[in-house]
C-alpha cells in the first residue's frame, strides 16, 4: 500500500518536474524527507505502545532551537541538553505509565512545554548550525542519493531491532496485549520507558538533521511533524492499537507525506489553501488504505 | 473533616473547584482588583471554555479514539461567519446566529461523515478538518477586520448582579446537558458506547445515528462559542488555535470526565474551566514572556492532571 501511493505521487511529479528525476532532483526531493522518516519512526513507537505522541512536532523543533544556539557555542553542553531531552521523554513515559494518564493529554500539555523552552532559546527564526553539522547534512555519496541510503538503512535497522529480535517482540506486545507480557515476567514499566527513550532519539535525531538541512530553525520549525507522523504511520501500515506497526512501512509513509507537500508547491496553490490542502491530502490519502484494506479481506 | 477531604479527593471534579478557589483568592492578593470583580471576569471569560468543553465532553464520552480537535478552527470559522452576516448591524443578528448555527452544524455532518464513510479514526479527521477549515475560515475571513454591532458585544458582557448574562443562559444550558446524559434516551446511549460500543449496538441503540449527533454538537457548541467570542473580544482572531486545541481537552479530564469514555461530568467542566482561566490570568499578571508562560501553562497542566488521577485510581 505505501508503494503504491507513493508511485501515485511520483509519477505526477516528474511529469511536472521532469529535473526531478536526476540525482541532485532526488536528493533535494527527498533530503526533507529524512527528518519526517525519524520522528514517524518516533511516532511508530508510541503507537506500537497504544499511546499517541502529539508533542512530536514541537518538540523536534526544540532540538533544531537547540542544535542552532547551544550546539556551536558548547558541544559539549549542545548534546547534554539533547541527552536531558531524550530522558524528559523517557520520564514522560514512565508518569503516563504509572499513573495510568491519557497519553493524549499528557504529550498535548508537554507540547506546549516544549514550545515554551523554544521560543525561549529562539526568540525569532534564526541561528547557525555547526560547520560539522552542515557537512553531514549535505554530504554527496555516489550514485545513489544520500537520502534514499539513510532511509534505508534506518528502515531496516528498526525492522530487525523490533520485528525480528526477542525484546522488540515484547515491546509490540504491549499493544497487543500488556497484561499477557507483564504475566510472563517482563517490566511493562522498563519497556515503556525504553520505547518512550527510542523515540526521543529518534525524534533528536530527526531535529538536528532537520536544522542541518534547514541550516536554520524556529521555534515552530517542526510544528506540522506531529499530524505527518501520524499520518505516515497509519498510511505506512501501522494501526492505533494492538502493536500493528511496519518500520519499512513508516518510512516510506514519511517520504510519501513530504512528496505530497512538494506536490503542492509544484502546483503552486494559493497561500490561503496550503494549510487546508494538507488536511485534503491526508485524508485523501488514508481514504486510500480503506480501498486495499478492503481487497485484503 | 478528614471525611470531607477524603470524599472531596475522591471527586476530581470537586478538586478543580478547590483549585480554582485557590488560584482565585491568590489573584486577589496579587492584584489590586476586587474579589467579586475577578469572579465576575472568571465567569466571564471561563464561558467560552465551558461551552466548547461541554461539546468535547460529549465527544469524548463516547469512548476510545473520540475526540474533537476541529474545535478551535470551528470556533474560526463560526466567529467569521457570525461577523461577516452581521456587517456592523444590530438587527441582521438573529440571522448571522443561524448562519453561524447551521456551520457549526455542517462541520459536525462533515467530520462524522468522513470519519464514518473512509473508516478514519477520529483523532486524525478531526485534526484534518481543522486545518481544512481554518483554510475556509482565511480565505472567507479575507479582508479588512469587521467589528461586532455593539449590541451583540454588550449582550456578551451584559450583567445580572454582577453575573454575566452568558454565563446564566451556560448555566442553564449545562443543567439541561445533564439531565440529557442522566435522563434521556439519547445522553443514556452515548455513556453506553462509550462503556461498551458493541453491546451497544447489539441491544439497538443506533450507534453511528448518535455519534452523528454528538460530533454536530460539539462542532455547533464551538461555531456558537466562537461567535461569542468575536462579540466580546470586539471582533474575529485568527489564532485561536493554540489556545483552544488543549483547553477544551484539558478542562475535561480535569473535570473527572474518564477519557476512556462512558463516564462523563458536567459540574467538572465548570470548575476546571475557571481553574484554567484563572491560572492562565495568573501567569499573565506576572508579567513573564511567551515562552516561560507556555511552559508553565504545559507543566501545570500535565501535573495536575497526574495529581488528579492517581486519587482517582486508587
Amino acid at each position: 500500500m505505501p508503494v503504491i501511493a507513493l508511485a501515485i505521487l511520483l509519477i505526477p511529479i516528474f511529469y511536472l518536474q521532469p529535473r526531478a528525476m536526476s540525482y541532485f532532483g532526488l536528493n533535494l526531493l527527498l533530503n526533507l524527507a529524512i527528518p519526517l522518516a525519524f520522528a514517524t519512526l518516533a511516532q511508530m513507537l508510541i503507537i506500537m505502545v497504544n499511546d499517541i505522541d502529539l508533542s512530536i512536532g514541537t518538540f523536534v523543533s526544540l532540538v533544531a532551537c537547540i542544535s542552532v544556539r547551544i550546539l556551536p557555542i558548547s558541544t559539549f553542553l549542545g548534546f547534554g541538553a539533547l541527552l536531558m531531552c531524550i530522558i524528559l521523554y523517557g520520564l514522560m513515559g514512565a508518569l503516563i505509565h504509572i499513573r495510568s494518564l491519557p497519553s493524549i493529554v499528557v504529550t498535548l500539555g508537554m507540547s506546549y512545554v516544549w514550545l515554551g523552552f523554544s521560543i525561549l532559546l529562539l526568540p525569532r527564526p534564526g541561528g547557525k548550525v555547526p560547520d560539522w553539522l552542515l557537512a553531514t547534512a549535505n554530504f554527496r555519496t555516489p550514485f545513489i542519493p544520500l537520502p534514499i541510503i539513510i532511509a534505508t538503512v534506518i528502515g531496516l535497522i528498526v525492522y530487525f531491532g523490533l520485528m525480528r529480535s526477542a525484546y522488540g517482540a515484547v515491546l509490540r506486545g504491549i499493544g497487543g496485549n500488556a497484561k499477557a507480557v507483564a504475566r510472563a515476567g517482563w517490566s511493562i514499566l522498563k519497556a515503556k520507558i525504553i520505547t518512550y527513550l527510542l523515540a526521543g532519539l529518534f525524534g533528536v535525531l530527526s531535529g538536528i538533521l532537520l536544522s542541518g538541512i534547514t541550516t536554520s530553525a524556529d521555534a515552530n520549525i517542526a510544528g506540522r511533524y506531529t499530524l505527518l507522523s501520524i499520518a505516515g504511520v497509519i498510511l505506512g501500515g501501522g494501526d492505533f492499537v494492538g502493536g500493528r506497526i511496519s518500520p519499512i512501512g513508516a518510512v516510506l509513509g514519511a517520504i510519501t507525506m513530504t512528496l505530497a507537500g512538494s506536490f503542492l508547491s509544484f502546483v503552486k496553490i494559493s497561500t490561503d489553501w496550503q494549510i487546508g490542502a494538507q488536511g485534503i491530502i491526508l485524508i485523501i490519502v488514508l481514504s486510500g488504505r480503506l480501498v486495499t484494506a478492503q481487497k485484503a479481506i | 473533616m478528614k471525611k470531607f477531604l477524603a470524599q472531596i479527593r475522591n471527586q476530581t471534579w470537586a478538586l478543580s473547584f478547590v483549585g480554582a478557589l485557590l488560584l482565585w483568592i491568590i489573584i486577589i492578593f496579587i492584584r489590586v482588583k476586587g474579589a467579586s470583580a475577578t469572579l465576575t471576569m472568571t465567569l466571564n471569560f471561563s464561558v467560552f471554555y465551558i461551552i466548547v468543553g461541554i461539546g468535547q465532553m460529549l465527544v469524548i464520552t463516547l469512548g476510545p479514539g473520540n475526540i474533537d480537535l476541529s474545535i478551535p478552527s470551528a470556533m474560526i470559522l463560526g466567529g467569521v461567519v457570525a461577523m461577516k452576516v452581521m456587517n456592523e448591524v444590530a438587527s441582521n443578528i438573529p440571522v448571522a446566529m443561524l448562519y453561524t448555527f447551521l456551520t457549526g452544524v455542517a462541520i459536525g455532518l462533515f467530520n462524522y461523515c468522513i470519519i464514518l464513510l473512509l473508516r478514519i479514526p477520529p483523532i486524525i479527521v478531526t485534526l484534518s478538518s481543522n486545518l481544512i477549515i481554518q483554510s475556509i475560515a482565511i480565505s472567507y475571513g479575507r479582508g479588512l477586520r469587521i467589528y461586532p454591532p455593539d449590541s451583540f458585544t454588550e449582550f456578551t458582557v451584559m450583567r445580572i448582579l454582577g453575573i454575566p448574562i452568558i454565563a446564566i443562559v451556560t448555566i442553564f444550558f449545562s443543567i439541561v446537558v445533564a439531565i440529557l446524559l442522566s435522563r434521556t434516551v439519547y445522553g443514556r446511549s452515548i455513556i453506553a458506547i462509550g462503556q461498551n460500543s458493541k453491546a451497544a449496538r447489539l441491544v439497538g441503540i443506533k450507534v453511528h445515528r448518535i455519534k452523528l449527533i454528538t460530533y454536530t454538537i460539539s462542532a455547533t457548541l464551538a461555531a456558537i462559542a466562537g461567535a461569542l467570542l468575536a462579540g466580546f473580544s470586539g471582533g474575529t482572531s485568527l489564532d485561536l488555535g493554540s489556545e483552544y486545541l488543549l483547553a477544551p481537552i484539558a478542562v475535561v479530564v480535569l473535570g473527572g470526565t474518564s477519557i476512556a469514555g462512558g463516564k462523563s461530568n458536567v459540574p467538572g467542566i465548570w470548575g476546571a474551566s475557571m481553574f484554567l482561566y484563572l491560572l492562565v490570568a495568573m501567569i499573565n499578571t506576572l508579567g513573564i514572556g511567551e515562552g516561560l508562560r507556555l511552559a508553565i501553562i504545559g507543566i501545570i497542566i500535565v501535573g495536575v492532571i497526574s495529581f488528579s488521577s492517581s486519587e482517582k485510581s486508587r
